[in-house]
C-alpha cells in the first residue's frame, strides 16, 4: 500500500491518516516535481478511491435505516453516540495514570448512562407514555418513572460525583479533575445534539433527513469543487479547505436544499410524526407546510419550462433557512474540530472509517447542524404547545371529575370578573 | 495582629494568596519546639481566627436577613451579583497572564457568554413573572412575548456568534491554551448558572423553598465548626483534612433538628410561603396551600401526664397534642442531604483547589476566602432544593389551581372562552349519560 510511505506524519499515539488534497504539496515532493505530478495524480485518485468507496457505504446503510423507521433510526443514533464518546473518552485517556485508577473510565460509562436516561427521558416521555397505554400494569410503572425521571436522574449523578470525590488520590488530583471536565464536555456535546436530533426524528423524519442531507451536500460539493478548482485557502485552521470549495459547495447546497424539500416533502413516511414507538406504516394529514401552494409562472419562462405554474411546498422556504445555516455556519462545526485536533497533535479522532477518519470526524458538522435544526423546528415551525385541545386534552386526562366541574367554575366566575372589570 | 501575620508568611503559596485557616486539629508546621508555650500561641490564633471568621459570618447573615426581608427581587439581585463575582474568580483561576497578553479580547468572549447564558436561564426560568409584570402596558407586553418565544432562537444564535468568534480567533500555537480555556468557560458557567438559575427558580415559588435550604447549609456549617473547634479528632477524608468525624456527625444531628424546627418557625410567614407571580416588590398575601397549614397530632398518653421527668415541664408537655405542618417532613429530606451529600460540594472544591495548588478561590471575604469558598455547598443544595421541590412538592399543590394558571396565561380571551364552552358541553354530556 502506497500510503504507509506518508507514515512521516504520524503522531506520538501512532494515528496515521494524512489526507491529500491538491492545494497541499507534501515536503518530501518539493525536490522532483516532474516525476512526482504523476505519483500525486495517482495517489490523489486513490484516496478520492477508498473516500468514496467508504461514503457509498455509509450513504446506502443510512438510506437502509430511514427506509427502516423511526425506532431503527433512533438506535442507529444511539450506536454512533456510543462510539463517538468513546472515541473521545479514550482521546485525552493517558495510560500510565490509569492504571494507578482503576474503575475510573467506569465512571464514565456510569455519567454516560446516566445522560442517556435523562435525555431519552425528557424527549420521548410523549412517546413512552402511548406505547404502554395498553398494558395496565407497565403503564402505571412508566408513569411513576417519567414523574420522578428528573430525581432518579439527578441522584444518579450524584451517585457518580459521590463516587468521583472518594476515588481522588494524592498526586492524580489535576489529571483525575481534568478527565471530569472533559468527561462532562464529552457528554454535553454528545448528548445535546443526538437528543434534538431524536426529538426532531419524531416530528417526522424530514426534520432529520433534511439537515443531514445538507451536511452531507455541503461536504461532498465542498470537496468536489476544491478538488478541481480549488486555489485559495479559506482558513488557517484547516490548510485543505479553499474559497472556491465554500462557495460553490453553499450555492450547491441552497439549491438542493429548495428542490429537496420539494421531493422528500411528498412522502408520508418522512412528513408524518410518529406518536409512539411502534414501527409500522404512518398516515396522517402532513399539515399546511406540506400541501403545494400554486404559483404561476412569469410569461418569461414559458420558453423554458412547459409547465404554465410551479408548485412550492411551504416548506421549502424553511429548507432556504436550513440550506444557509448549513453552507455557512456548519463547516465551522469542522473547523472546531480541526482546531482541536491541531491543539492536542491529532490527526484523527479515530480511524473506524477508512478514508474518513472516526466517527467524530464525520459528525462534527452534523452536531452543529441538529442542534440549529431543532432550534428552528420549535421556535418556527411547531405549532404552540399551548392550545384549546392540549388543554382539554390534559384536563380530561388528569383531573378527576369533581376536579374538572370545579375548574369550569372557577372559569366561569373569572369570565364574569372581567367583564365587570371592563364595563 | 502581628503574631498572625509572621505565621501567614510561612504559608505563603505561589500565587500570593495569604489565608491559613486554624484549626485545632492542624498543627503548624514550623512550631515544633516546647509544647508548652506553643499551645498558647496556637490557643490565641485559634480563637482569634475564630473571632475574625465570626464577624465577618455575622456581617454576611445580617446583609442576607436584610435582602431576604426586602424581597424577591432583591434576593435575585444579590444572587446575580454573587454569579459575577464568582464566575470572576473561577475565570481568574486558570488564565495565565503571559498568554492573554498575546490574546486580546479573549476575556472579553468569557464575558459575552456569560451574558448568553444569563439570558437564556433567566429568559428561561422567569418568563412567567416577566410576562405578568408587563401585562397591562399593550406594545411593550408585545414585545416581551415575542421575545420570550423566539427566545432559545435568540439565546442559541448568540451562542454561536460567540462560537465562530472563538473559531476566527484561535491563533497558531496557542490553540491548547484557548480550548483549554474554551473548555473551562463552559464549565464555569455550567456549575454557575445551573444552581442559580434553580435557586431564582425556587425564590418566585415562595422564599421558604430558598430561605431553608440556604439556612442548612450555613446551620451544618457553623455546626460543623463548632463540633470541630470542641470535640474534633478523627480526620473524615483526605481531601480535606481540617474536617473530623466528630464535626460531621454532630452537624448532621444539628442539621436535621434545626431543618424541623427552621420549617415550622419559617412556614408561619407568608412573606416566606406565598409564591410571586410576577417582579413587584409589594407585600403578598396568598393561601398558602396544604402544605403549610398545620395539622395536629395527640401526644402519646404516657408523656403528658406526671409520671414523666419534671425536666419535661420546660417544653411544655402539658398540651395534649402537638402540631406539624406537613412541611416539616419535606425539610427532614432537605436536611438529610445538606448533612450527608452537600458536603461533597466542599471536598470537591477542596479537590480543586489542591490540583490548582491554591489555597482558596479568592480573598473577599476575611477569614472565609472568596465567594467559591462559601458557595461551594450552596450550589448543590440548590440544585437539590429545585429537583426536589419540582418531584414532590409541586404535585402535591392544587391541579385544578395549575392548569387554571396555565390557562389564563396562555390561551388568548377567545380561546379561554372556546375552552369553557366545550370543557361545559363535555361535562353536560356525561351528566346526560349517568342519569
Amino acid at each position: 500500500m502506497k500510503e504507509s510511505s506518508y507514515s512521516d506524519t504520524s503522531n506520538y499515539l501512532g494515528r496515521v491518516r494524512h489526507r491529500k488534497h491538491p492545494s497541499e504539496v507534501s515536503p518530501d515532493a518539493d525536490k522532483a516535481n516532474r516525476s512526482n505530478l504523476l505519483v500525486n495524480d495517482r495517489n490523489k485518485y486513490k484516496s478520492m478511491l477508498i473516500r468514496a468507496y467508504s461514503s457509498v457505504w455509509m450513504i446506502g446503510g443510512f438510506s437502509f435505516i430511514i427506509y427502516m423507521g423511526h425506532l431503527y433510526i433512533w438506535a442507529l443514533i444511539v450506536v454512533v453516540q456510543i462510539f463517538m464518546a468513546r472515541e473521545l473518552f479514550s482521546l485525552l485517556r493517558r495510560s500510565n495514570e490509569e492504571r494507578q485508577l482503576p474503575g475510573f473510565r467506569l465512571l464514565n460509562w456510569h455519567f454516560f448512562f446516566t445522560a442517556m436516561l435523562f435525555t431519552y427521558g425528557r424527549f420521548l416521555t410523549r412517546q413512552l407514555v402511548n406505547t404502554v397505554t395498553s398494558d395496565k400494569l407497565l403503564c402505571q410503572l412508566v408513569s411513576g418513572l417519567i414523574k420522578y425521571q428528573m430525581f432518579i436522574c439527578y441522584f444518579l449523578y450524584i451517585a457518580g460525583f459521590v463516587w468521583f470525590i472518594l476515588t481522588l488520590k494524592k498526586k492524580m488530583y489535576r489529571y483525575q479533575f481534568s478527565q471530569f471536565a472533559w468527561t462532562h464536555m464529552i457528554l454535553l456535546m454528545v448528548f445535546i445534539q443526538s437528543a434534538f436530533t431524536v426529538a426532531n426524528i419524531f416530528e417526522g423524519i424530514f426534520w432529520f433527513l433534511l439537515p443531514a442531507s445538507l451536511i452531507i451536500i455541503n461536504d461532498i460539493a465542498a470537496y468536489f469543487f476544491g478538488f478541481f478548482f480549488g486555489r485559495t485557502p479559506l482558513i488557517k485552521l484547516s490548510p485543505k479547505k479553499t474559497w472556491e470549495g465554500f462557495i460553490g459547495a453553499s450555492v450547491t447546497t441552497l439549491l438542493s436544499a429548495f428542490v429537496l424539500a420539494n421531493i422528500m416533502g411528498h412522502f408520508q413516511w418522512l412528513t408524518c410524526p410518529r406518536k409512539d414507538l411502534s414501527t409500522g406504516w404512518l398516515h396522517c394529514d402532513p399539515g399546511p407546510l406540506f400541501k403545494p401552494e400554486y404559483f404561476s409562472l412569469p410569461a418569461l419562462m414559458h420558453q423554458w419550462f412547459p409547465w404554465k405554474e410551479v408548485a412550492i411546498l411551504p416548506v421549502q422556504c424553511h429548507a432556504l433557512a436550513f440550506g444557509l445555516f448549513a453552507s455557512i455556519i456548519a463547516p465551522f462545526g469542522g473547523f472546531f474540530a480541526s482546531g482541536f485536533k491541531r491543539a492536542f497533535k491529532l490527526k484523527d479522532f479515530g480511524d473506524s472509517i477508512p478514508g474518513h477518519g472516526g466517527i467524530t470526524d464525520r459528525m462534527d458538522c452534523q452536531m452543529v447542524m441538529a442542534v440549529f435544526a431543532y432550534i428552528y423546528h420549535q421556535s418556527f415551525v411547531m405549532p404552540p404547545s399551548f392550545s384549546v385541545e392540549t388543554f382539554l386534552d390534559q384536563i380530561i386526562r388528569n383531573l378527576t371529575i369533581e376536579e374538572q366541574q370545579l375548574l369550569y367554575e372557577q372559569l366561569g366566575n373569572f369570565f364574569q370578573a372581567r367583564q365587570w372589570l371592563q364595563a | 495582629m502581628q503574631r498572625e501575620n509572621t505565621m501567614n508568611i510561612l504559608q505563603r503559596n505561589h500565587s500570593g494568596r495569604v489565608r491559613h485557616r486554624r484549626h485545632s486539629t492542624e498543627a503548624t508546621p514550623d512550631i515544633n519546639g516546647p509544647g508548652g508555650a506553643n499551645l498558647l500561641v496556637n490557643d490565641q490564633n485559634k480563637y482569634k481566627s475564630m473571632f475574625v471568621r465570626a464577624r465577618s459570618s455575622l456581617w454576611m447573615l445580617l446583609g442576607f436577613s436584610l435582602v431576604v426581608y426586602m424581597g424577591h427581587l432583591y434576593i435575585c439581585g444579590l444572587i446575580v451579583g454573587i454569579q459575577i463575582f464568582m464566575a470572576r474568580e473561577l475565570f481568574n483561576l486558570r488564565k495565565q497572564a503571559n498568554e492573554d497578553r498575546q490574546l486580546p479580547g479573549f476575556r472579553l468572549l468569557n464575558w459575552y457568554f456569560f451574558f448568553t447564558a444569563m439570558l437564556f436561564a433567566y429568559g428561561r426560568f422567569v418568563s412567567q413573572q416577566l410576562v405578568n409584570t408587563v401585562a397591562s402596558d399593550k406594545p411593550l407586553y408585545q414585545v416581551v412575548n415575542g421575545l420570550i418565544k423566539y427566545q432559545m432562537f435568540i439565546c442559541y444564535f448568540l451562542y454561536i456568534a460567540g462560537f465562530m468568534w472563538f473559531i476566527l480567533t484561535l491563533k497558531k500555537r496557542r490553540y491548547k491554551y484557548q480550548f483549554g480555556q474554551y473548555a473551562w468557560t463552559h464549565m464555569i458557567l455550567l456549575l454557575v448558572f445551573a444552581q442559580s438559575s434553580f435557586t431564582v427558580a425556587n425564590i418566585f415559588e415562595g422564599i421558604f423553598w430558598f430561605l431553608l435550604p440556604a439556612s442548612l447549609i450555613v446551620v451544618n456549617d457553623v455546626a460543623a465548626y463548632f463540633f470541630g473547634f470542641f470535640f474534633g479528632r478523627t480526620p473524615l477524608i483526605k481531601l480535606s483534612p481540617k474536617k473530623t468525624w466528630e464535626g460531621f456527625i454532630g452537624a448532621s444531628f444539628a442539621t436535621i433538628l434545626s431543618a424541623f424546627m427552621l420549617a415550622n418557625i419559617l412556614g408561619s410567614f407568608q412573606w416566606l410561603t406565598c409564591p410571586r407571580k410576577d417582579l413587584s416588590t409589594g407585600w403578598l398575601h396568598c393561601d398558602p396551600g396544604p402544605l403549610f397549614k398545620p395539622k395536629s397530632y395527640p401526644l402519646p398518653g404516657w408523656l403528658t401526664t406526671d409520671n414523666a421527668c419534671s425536666s419535661f415541664h420546660f417544653f411544655q408537655f402539658s398540651w395534649k397534642e402537638f402540631s406539624v405542618m406537613p412541611v416539616q417532613w419535606h425539610a427532614l429530606a432537605l436536611g438529610l442531604f445538606a448533612s450527608i451529600i452537600a458536603p461533597f460540594g466542599g471536598f470537591f472544591a477542596s479537590g480543586l483547589k489542591r490540583s490548582f495548588k491554591i489555597k482558596d478561590f479568592g480573598d473577599t471575604i476575611p477569614g472565609h476566602g472568596g465567594f467559591t469558598d462559601r458557595m461551594d455547598c450552596q450550589m448543590m443544595m440548590a440544585v437539590f432544593a429545585y429537583i426536589y421541590h419540582q418531584s414532590f412538592v409541586v404535585s402535591q399543590g392544587f391541579p385544578v389551581e395549575m392548569i387554571l394558571d396555565q390557562i389564563l396565561n396562555h390561551l388568548t380571551d377567545e380561546e379561554q372562552h372556546d375552552l369553557h364552552f366545550l370543557l361545559g358541553r363535555i361535562l353536560h354530556e356525561r351528566q346526560l349519560e349517568q342519569q
